[in-house]
């Protein structure tokens, strides 16, 4: 079945919508609540009930549906005015097309291929009248969306039992690391691991005093380090101390940089291979964070975050502003990451694991 | 994805073009469709990439054709001038109130920079005009935003007023501007939390502030890397608050800063300062000119082809540069060069102002920090004043002793001493007017030797064939921009002589 019939079907299943959204809230919670039943069954025995989790992320679903409603809407907008001018199918019609899938921050190249091929796609069908050529149009879309993610990943990979799990987070200034990595260890000390976190920003002001704020409000461990020493020292302590104290999961912090700062690339490689030495099958996640306001540089920023780090996922964050994140396609098509999270709020429950078919149902509802 | 320059786009979609006098409305209409996918690709938002080319389009058919520019360099002209214009002609100061204090507040999205912004700008205001600022932290919403701000204020031993995290921002402001009466401070900055021009409430707040602070100066802070959104979130700040001026930071990225064009034709307020860098001082004022070669991603050919309009008579200087040509470049020239290259900036960013090297892939290969001109350096600095005039000198024996005054291996002193010669042999061509471009180009890149510096040579092998400019236009103002370069190492030499007389 492919993603466009799901999504026809998820249609129809939205006027028993008490039903749907349960429906949601166990898809999202799969992945998770598998994870959580070994942990329960292996650490502790039912001491972190399931039920707080659960109403936890349920409450998360509503926020991905609230934060999303802007996003979402203004990219409905846009293409229902884009088919009110609607005339006829023809060059201009295809220009225009293009330049709202630009607007959407989806990227030249990408907004001209799949205009190219919606011309073909709409010239083999005869599609004449607005409808026809509007289910062309989505169908597409959603087609190629689908297709670019084609054998993607974007569960969240753990540590054989016994070994932490160390995730590393990575990105440009002012993407929202140390909120991403506040929420998340939120999410996994509910389900009952034992988080730790290392403040391995030793660069920025305030930053240890961030995530040292986080550790408290999320009642998780903190390792940190002197103001301007070597990050690699932080991560070094905090993989020795999760090993040692058995911590099921570690986030590593790191200073924000600009992927063209070679310097900058290099000291972060190094906190890999640090990680790595002490730890070979670590880190099991290397998540680039990225700011969903962010224009064409975001795939630059994806490529040689990718070569340095072999970043292995990625966090959208901001998403609940009116930006559309149209780069997430681009990134999709061009490099093959998986989103694997997206942030929607500043709220420590603003979190959510980012779910590709409710992506673009999200975005396409309105206009199916 | 392959981003190619404008440059070569504009020529490419104008090959048919040279040798025509004029430009004809459908070669127009070609070019301007190039002009516009830079645009974008370049993030300026759509609806101002638009009106932007339908400006550029009359004036591009009302215009005559000006004496020595051909269509294509007559294009990317008003492309620029119009970009340039569209920025604000010039870079426009700081607000300042007639009685003190001079009251600047921040607003901005999450992350865009603006606690950095502020320190950066109120030690920049402490050093030029010995200002004694004061710094209100009203971030209260974001863990540790207030001791970011007071580390950086310790860093600079400037005050910072707090009131903990658990006091309304409204009154944490009107409490900082007390003190800041009473201490006589005169420029207060307002650092604000971080908030999404649509949150109505955490809006409200914004506005409240304003009009308990009366600023003189709404600073939106917006991050460079910013896409299609930047109009949205610039309108929204500036609709509930009249922002009075732009900062925009993250430059020193490989972002091609669109958004700047955006926010400056929606909000209609000047950029007023970039942020170029993490350290305190890396904060510069806008400048429009520097900004339209970037978003248009032709590096500096567009200041070249003012140049070319200037220097009527190119013929003539290069005559005089014949004149001055001496075939004795010598290590004193070597380290000049290096010094002008290190004042210059970063090698990439100089490549990259090499028509047709913006974005050409090749060029992540070549890596030269500024270690490696130290390096340099340090090996020229070990020679004796007599082997700095004369490289023949250099024995074995001398580079073995060349090496442990510098601490660098023999092997990177030979390497060093071979780049040399490469640079003299380029010197010499050029300066007897032979060496045509692609040669002379080759001959300086493999003169930056880059095995020395750490990138592959065959790779920078590779990005010849792709480099655009063979005779033509381009080939034209780079053959140019060579010659000037040369010119003025003549210069600095005759300079050097005359001291040592």
């Amino acid at each position: 079945m492919s993603l466009f019939d799901r999504l026809l079907g998820r249609k129809k299943d939205e006027e028993t919508p008490q039903k749907t959204f349960l429906g949601k809230v166990k898809d999202a919670l799969a992945p998770l609540s598998a994870d959580e039943d070994q942990t329960l069954a292996e650490n502790k025995p039912a001491s972190t009930p399931q039920k707080p989790a659960e109403s936890d992320s349920a409450s998360s679903e509503d926020h991905y549906e609230a934060g999303l409603t802007k996003t979402r809407s203004s990219f409905a907008e846009k293409f229902q005015l884009l088919m009110a001018n609607f005339r006829a199918v023809d060059e201009n019609f295809f220009d225009e097309l293009e330049e709202t899938l630009i607007a959407a921050d989806v990227g030249f190249e990408i907004a001209l291929k799949i205009s190219d091929e919606l011309q073909d796609e709409v010239r083999l069908k005869n599609a004449t009248s607005k409808k026809e050529v509007q289910e062309t149009i989505i169908e597409k879309l959603v087609d190629v969306y689908d297709r670019a993610g084609n054998g993607e990943d974007n569960s969240m990979h753990m540590a054989a039992a016994g070994n932490p799990s160390v995730f590393l987070f990575v990105g440009v200034n002012g993407v929202g690391k140390t909120t991403t990595i506040g929420k998340m260890a939120q999410l996994y000390r509910q389900q009952g691991k034992k988080v730790l976190l290392a403040a391995a920003d030793t660069f920025r002001a305030g930053a240890t005093e961030q995530l040292v704020e986080w550790a408290k409000r999320d009642q998780v461990d903190v390792v940190t380090g002197k103001e301007k020493s070597d990050p690699a020292a932080v991560v070094f302590d905090a993989v020795k101390r999760a090993v040692d104290q058995h911590y099921d999961i570690l986030f590593v912090d790191t200073a924000g940089r600009l992927q063209n700062n070679e310097n900058l690339m290099r000291e972060l490689e190094k906190m890999k291979k640090t990680i790595t030495r002490q730890l070979p099958e670590a880190p099991q996640e290397v998540l680039l964070v990225l700011d969903a306001t962010t224009g064409q540089n975001a795939l630059q920023q994806a490529r040689l975050f990718k070569d340095s780090t072999d970043v292995t996922g990625l966090v959208l964050t901001k998403l609940d502003g009116t930006a559309k994140g149209g780069i997430v396609l681009a990134i999709r098509q061009e490099l093959h990451l998986p989103v694997k999270w997206v942030g929607l709020g500043e709220k420590v429950t603003d979190l959510a694991p980012f779910d590709a078919d409710q992506f673009v149902y999200g975005l396409f509802k309105d206009l199916i | 994805m392959a981003f190619e320059n404008l440059t070569s786009r504009i020529q490419t979609a104008m090959k048919n073009l040279s040798g025509k006098g004029k430009v004809s409305e459908g070669d127009l209409d070609e070019t301007l469709r190039e002009i516009r996918l830079a645009l974008l690709e370049a993030d300026v938002n759509l609806k101002i990439a638009r009106s932007f080319i339908a400006q550029v389009r009359e004036k591009a058919l009302g215009a005559k054709v000006l004496e020595g520019l051909n269509p294509s360099e007559q294009i990317i002209k008003i492309v620029n001038d119009q970009l340039t214009d569209m920025m604000g002609a010039q870079a426009v100061p700081l607000n300042k109130s007639p009685k003190i204090p001079t009251v600047i507040m921040m607003a901005g999205l999450q992350g865009a920079g603006k606690t950095t912004t502020v320190a950066k700008l109120a030690n920049k205001l402490k050093n030029d005009n010995h200002a004694r600022p004061l710094l209100i932290a009203a971030d209260v919403y974001r863990p540790a935003a207030i001791e970011q701000l007071q580390t950086l204020g310790r860093q600079l031993s400037i005050p910072v007023f707090d009131e903990g995290t658990d006091v309304d921002p409204r009154q944490i402001v009107k409490d900082g501007l007390k003190q800041a009466d009473q201490e006589k401070n005169d420029y207060v900055f307002i650092d604000t939390a971080g908030r999404l021009q649509i949150d109505e409430l955490l809006m409200q707040e914004l506005k409240d502030i304003e009009k308990i602070a009366k600023p003189d100066e709404i600073l939106l802070t917006v991050d460079a890397m910013t896409g299609q959104n930047a109009t949205e979130t610039a309108q929204g700040f500036n609709d509930a608050l009249g922002i009075t001026g732009v900062v925009l930071t993250k430059l020193d990225g490989d972002t091609r800063g669109g958004a700047a064009l955006s926010i400056r034709e929606v909000t209609g307020k000047p950029i007023k300062f970039v942020g170029e860098g993490e350290k305190v001082t890396d904060l510069d004022v806008f400048y429009p000119d520097r900004m339209a070669s970037r978003i248009l991603g032709m590096g500096d050919i567009l200041s070249l082809i003012e140049k070319t309009q200037k220097d009527v008579d190119a013929k003539q200087a290069a005559a005089q540069l014949q004149k001055l040509q001496e075939n004795s470049f010598d290590f004193n020239d070597f380290l000049d060069q290096l010094k002008q290259v290190q004042n210059m900036g970063p090698m990439e960013d100089m490549l990259k102002m090499i028509p047709g090297m913006a974005n050409n892939p090749a060029l992540a290969q070549v890596q030269v920090g500024p270690k490696d001109f130290a390096h340099m350096e340090a090996i020229v600095y070990s020679m004796t004043p007599a082997e700095r005039l004369d490289p023949e000198l250099l024995s074995p024996a001398r580079r073995r002793r060349i090496a442990a005054g510098s601490g660098r291996p023999v092997i990177d002193v030979n390497k060093m001493i071979k780049q040399f010669k490469q640079m003299r042999q380029m010197m010499y061509k050029f300066t007897n007017g032979k060496g045509g471009l692609p040669a002379g180009m080759e001959d300086m890149l493999s003169g930056v030797d880059p095995s020395a510096l750490g990138a592959d040579p065959a790779q920078m092998g590779g990005m010849m064939p792709s480099f655009p400019n063979q005779g033509g236009f381009g080939g034209k103002v780079a053959d140019f921009a060579m010659k000037r370069a040369f010119k003025k190492i003549q210069k600095a030499k005759k300079k050097r002589n005359k001291r040592r007389k």
